[in-house]
């Protein structure tokens, strides 16, 4: 196969856009495809500060050398998780955001879990008892509660995160086969900022993950492999590998789920409820908004930690 | 062509081997071993290649998993 640009050998095929690039041609693509998805949904302007939320992965490495290539003012955010695991998952992911950070002369933000609420996440999932014996709900709860918190008080205007279209075309799956019409009004590549949130936003939600996996080795970045000890026999992955057995057999179908969906909704599919049930309210103590009166989940979470922590100190 | 002896090509997923015969493309390949080319990326000393590529002889491909939780 011929690079469409120059005739030379393509390294990376789309079929859903019959494109074929060379090597070169596509570390060129993949920043301009990127720059036309940030203005095309009004993610942000040169202006603006952005926080990158950063896990050592594929996706939000290459995000951040994206928008660091673009000229965007881009600050890392690290969360160490505290997982092990056997296989040193958080401090190899660690490591690797740390080093792009300094080859790059990069800002990167690292907040340990266990430092700064006492536990890292296996135990404060095991301790809380949220999430049926997996600590991925603890893990999404404090990962978004601490997101928030870091861009409000060192005052970034957005939070990207590297989510790519088939993280994006899972959750929309999941969310579709169980109708959960609050999350499908919600998801997208722009989550506007509101209660004193600092905007979402997701700059790679098109590209599919075979795409970024081609970015990060084409370009050369150093990122962890393994899976999230956690994550195997997950759910999301689970209907991403539907996803691709579709996309194989007809090229494009994920794509067109994802896109079908946002145009959808702008058409009025999923109409906003016009009466004030959902109210939100500063939690009482981080001040986040939270619907319930009081605290936030993760407040709630956390305290929940500490009784059962005194507790047993106690004993 | 005739030659005596085992000639094979390898593919690489994880911490799977599988075996195929030289002289397929790597679509074939791929569909022989049941794994979904769109799950991976395939590359053959450190070069990544495309579904057309016929594999040859003594070729050792790396298959790199892409997909990913969370
Ligand atoms: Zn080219
Ligand atoms: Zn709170």
């Amino acid at each position: 196969m011929k690079c469409r640009k120059c005739g030379e050998k393509a390294s990376v095929n789309m079929r859903q856009h019959k494109l074929a690039l060379c090597k070169e041609h596509y570390l060129e693509w993949v920043p301009e495809q990127t720059e036309r998805f940030i203005e095309k949904y009004e993610m942000f302007s040169h202006d603006e500060k952005i926080l990158v939320a950063v896990s050592g992965g594929k996706d939000s490495l290459s995000l951040w050398d994206i928008l660091i290539r673009l000229g965007y003012q881009a600050d890392g955010l690290y969360i160490g998780l505290g997982i092990d695991a056997g296989i040193n998952y958080s401090g190899e992911s660690h490591r690797l955001a740390d080093e792009f950070a300094n080859e790059h002369n990069l800002k990167l933000h690292v907040v340990d879990i266990e430092k700064e609420y006492g536990q890292p996440i296996p135990v404060l999932s095991e301790i809380s008892r949220r999430g049926h014996g997996k600590p991925c709900a603890v893990c999404g709860l404090t990962k978004r509660h601490v997101m928030n918190r870091i861009a409000r008080d060192l005052g970034y205007d957005v939070l990207a995160t590297g989510h790519n279209l088939d993280d994006e075309a899972a959750v929309l799956f999941g969310n579709t086969l169980s109708w959960s019409g609050d999350y499908l009004l919600r998801q997208g590549p722009v989550l506007p900022s509101a209660d004193g949130l600092a905007r979402k936003v997701k700059p790679l939600c098109r590209f599919y993950e075979r795409e970024m996996t081609a970015y990060a080795l084409l370009r050369g970045i150093e990122y962890i492999y393994e899976e999230c000890p956690f994550a195997e026999g997950s759910t999301s992955i689970y209907y991403k590998e539907i996803l691709n057995q579709l996309e194989n057999d007809r090229p494009g179908a994920k794509l067109t789920f994802y896109l079908r969906f946002l145009e959808a909704r702008q058409s009025g599919l999923f109409a906003e409820r016009n009466d004030s049930t959902l109210h939100l309210h500063p939690c009482t103590n981080c001040g986040q908004p939270t619907s319930a009166p009081g605290l936030c989940s993760f407040c709630r979470m956390i305290e929940k930690v500490a009784d059962k922590e005194s507790i047993v100190s106690n004993l | 062509m005739a030659r005596q002896g085992v000639s094979l090509v390898k593919l690489i997923l994880r911490n799977k081997e599988f075996e195929v015969k030289p002289g397929m493309t790597l679509l074939s390949s791929l569909q022989k071993v049941n794994v979904l080319p769109e799950s991976i990326i395939a590359t053959r000393n450190g070069e990544m290649i495309l579904e057309d590529e016929i594999l040859k002889d003594g070729d050792v491909v790396k298959l790199i998993a892409v997909i990913s939780g969370g």
